[in-house]
């Protein structure tokens, strides 16, 4: 029984990070219908900047923080602006390889200028563990938990009630529609982007106060949160969010009670296998719009 | 004097090649190629049995990415796919590489028929995702099935062999892996002059239309799938016997991006493009290689540099070729063959 809670708690702190990820998966789908492979890049790099920031700048953590969610903000919106937006209207298989390869350019500068090994992270969470009930808890899980929860709230609040957010989603449901409102539509594209590259990076920094160090695998994280975002539904943010966490509580309960008996690497495959299933019975996710399409 | 790119008759409209001189220079050039082991250094002959067998999993994934629409993010899984049958048929049942080529493609065609059901409810990035899944799938199965691929450890493979004939250096190879390489490029140029070939263009361009035309939509996916799957098989067998020994670890997701890479840079839809992408990917390292190695006496941390030197190249590359020429560079060798052709009167 302790084992399985354990499972749970660690699978629901990665899924959260999940979650924050599938948010900015989603926001850039949403706006301009691109599926960004690139997401776990952003990611990388966010947890690597906040950790050469303090590193060599000697600033505390918490300003650090906030010159690498401003570097990440810049950053999206660089990449819209000069890479995205000549590929306006061009095949969905051009803009997939565009993003794939924006991946390979960003993983090449990371690794070009910190190297390939595991760089240790300052210790951001006080280190001794929390008893919930029975079960000790790590600091980290339930900081970055509370973190995590915090900005889903206020992006949620943001869509809702603030003046972009509402241009957020008149854009995404119809770019015509929103053009002739007098919004701008490049505008969103690119805050859409910023917003995918802070909430990406913000997972990054949690990410690396975790597990304490910061490497090139990082990056596996934006392939991880395809079935997340599947399963909740492209275009849905709510989607997003339970998404991220079914799928972190599925792929620690099957790699902890599955693991022994086939061999290890059940956690990796899992989602995936996962993902299949969904795309077989219901493609367009639990929360997402069905397309129906004409000629 | 020529001024324009008619075509007055069906006969010239479907022949394989344009003009007398146009076949002339094939053979030629085919003939040149098959010179190549004699005047190559063993290094330059590894990489042009890589380009070969480059070439064959590129066309491969054209005909299914570029011809019929249907993006794949799984080649490198099919290519173990390819691969693995190799070292199952050669290396436990012994079996002759005659009939070892074709039949890892025909199970890589399987493998690929049952992964392109999906694409029946499934397209665009909806597809690529489902190809992706595969690929883990496929990957996890590689590690795992130790009886068959030799887990994470990996298997060796005997060399290509038929009766008393060896095959065992790249140079022996060469000469099985040019014939097949060409001969499976003029199937492909074939297939796109029937009903068959012309269905996966319909579908590409406009799925629900061609399906209100005629064409079994899900069929021609499906065959489609298996069409190219045949092909990657194919190369990955020829990889196989080129490697001697494989393990999960040379079929990473970054051959999948790689070869959609060949496509994307050489040209979507076209067979002269899969050749052109898959010979600039395949020697774009090995030219930096060069490159970092005269410049290593100047800038001595360039060689550490290397693996992500060369990544970052292959995404820019592919960033500049996506924003700049979109249509590859078959579209801009046509450019320029017809600016000559038509000179100066190119209206």
């Amino acid at each position: 029984m302790e084992f399985f809670l354990q499972l749970m708690v660690s699978g629901l702190v990665i899924g959260s990070i999940y979650a924050l990820v599938g948010l900015g998966f989603v926001i850039i789908y949403k706006s301009s219908s691109i599926l960004n492979f690139a997401q776990g890049e952003f990611l990388m790099l966010g947890a690597y900047v906040c950790v050469a920031i303090v590193g060599t700048h000697k600033v505390p953590f918490v300003a650090a923080f906030l010159l690498t969610l401003v570097f990440s903000a810049l950053l999206g919106v660089l990449v819209e602006r000069v890479l995205l937006r000549p590929m306006i209207g061009e095949p969905v298989i051009s803009v997939i390889m565009l993003t794939l390869g924006l991946s390979s350019v960003l993983k090449a500068v990371v690794q070009g200028i910190w190297g390939t090994d595991t760089r240790p992270y300052p210790e951001i969470f006080p280190t001794t563990p929390v008893m919930i009930g029975p079960l000790p808890v790590s600091q980290g899980y339930l900081y970055s938990m509370a973190s995590v929860v915090v900005l889903l709230t206020l992006f949620s609040v943001f869509f809702k009630y603030s003046r972009a957010g509402i241009a957020m989603r008149a854009t995404a449901f119809s770019q015509q529609v929103a053009l002739s409102m007098g919004i701008s539509v490049k505008a969103i594209f690119a805050l859409a982007w910023s917003i995918a590259a802070v909430v990406s990076a913000v997972g990054g920094v949690l990410l690396g106060g975790i597990r304490g160090g910061v490497d090139g695998a990082f990056a596996l994280f934006g392939l991880k949160v395809i079935p997340v975002v599947i399963l909740g539904g492209l275009d849905s943010v709510l989607g997003a969010i339970v998404g991220g966490l079914v799928m972190g509580v599925l792929e620690n309960l099957s790699g902890g009670y599955l693991d022994p008996l086939v061999g290890g690497g059940v956690k990796e495959v899992a989602p995936f296998i996962a993902l299949v299933a969904i795309l077989a019975v219901k493609p367009y996710g639990l929360f997402g719009k069905v397309k129906i399409e004409r000629v | 004097m020529r001024c324009g790119d008619f075509r007055e008759t069906y006969a010239e409209d479907m022949a394989l090649f344009e003009t007398a001189f146009a076949r002339r220079a094939m053979f030629a050039f085919l003939a040149a190629m098959m010179a190549v082991p004699w005047v190559a250094s063993a290094f330059w002959l590894d990489v042009s049995l890589r380009v070969l067998i480059a070439v064959v999993a590129a066309t491969g994934l054209n005909i299914l990415t570029g011809f019929t629409g249907q993006i794949s993010l799984g080649n490198a899984a099919f290519l173990a796919v390819g691969a693995y049958s190799t070292a199952y048929l050669a290396g436990h049942w012994n079996l002759p590489f005659p009939l070892v080529i074709p039949a890892a493609g025909l199970i890589t065609a399987l493998v690929g028929m049952i992964f392109g059901v999906p694409s029946l409810r499934l397209k665009g990035l909806y597809l690529a995702v489902a190809t992706l899944a595969a690929h883990f799938v496929i990957e996890f199965v590689a590690s795992h099935w130790d009886s068959v691929t030799g887990g994470v450890n990996g298997i060796s493979i005997p060399a290509a062999k038929m009766g008393p004939l060896v095959l065992a250096s790249d140079r022996q190879l060469y000469f099985l892996a040019l014939p097949v390489a060409a001969g499976l490029l003029l199937f492909a140029r074939n297939l796109f002059r029937t009903k068959v070939g012309k269905a996966f263009v319909a579908i590409r361009d406009q799925d629900i239309s061609s399906e209100v035309m005629g064409v079994n939509v899900f069929r021609y996916k499906l065959l489609s799938f298996a069409v190219s799957s045949f092909y990657v098989g194919v190369a990955g067998s020829l990889l196989a016997y080129q490697a001697r020994i494989i393990s999960p670890e040379n079929f990473p997701i970054s051959v999948a991006i790689d070869q959609l890479g060949m496509i994307i840079i050489g040209g979507l839809g076209s067979l002269l493009g899969s050749v052109f992408g898959a010979v600039f990917i395949t020697l774009l390292p090995e030219l930096l290689r060069l490159v970092t190695g005269a410049l290593s006496t100047t800038f001595p941390e360039l060689t550490t540099l290397f693996a992500s030197v060369k990544m970052g190249v292959f995404g820019l590359a592919i960033v500049l070729f996506l924003i700049f020429e979109p249509d590859g560079m078959a579209a801009r060798w046509h450019h320029i063959k017809n600016y000559w052709k038509l000179y100066p009167f190119s209206y």
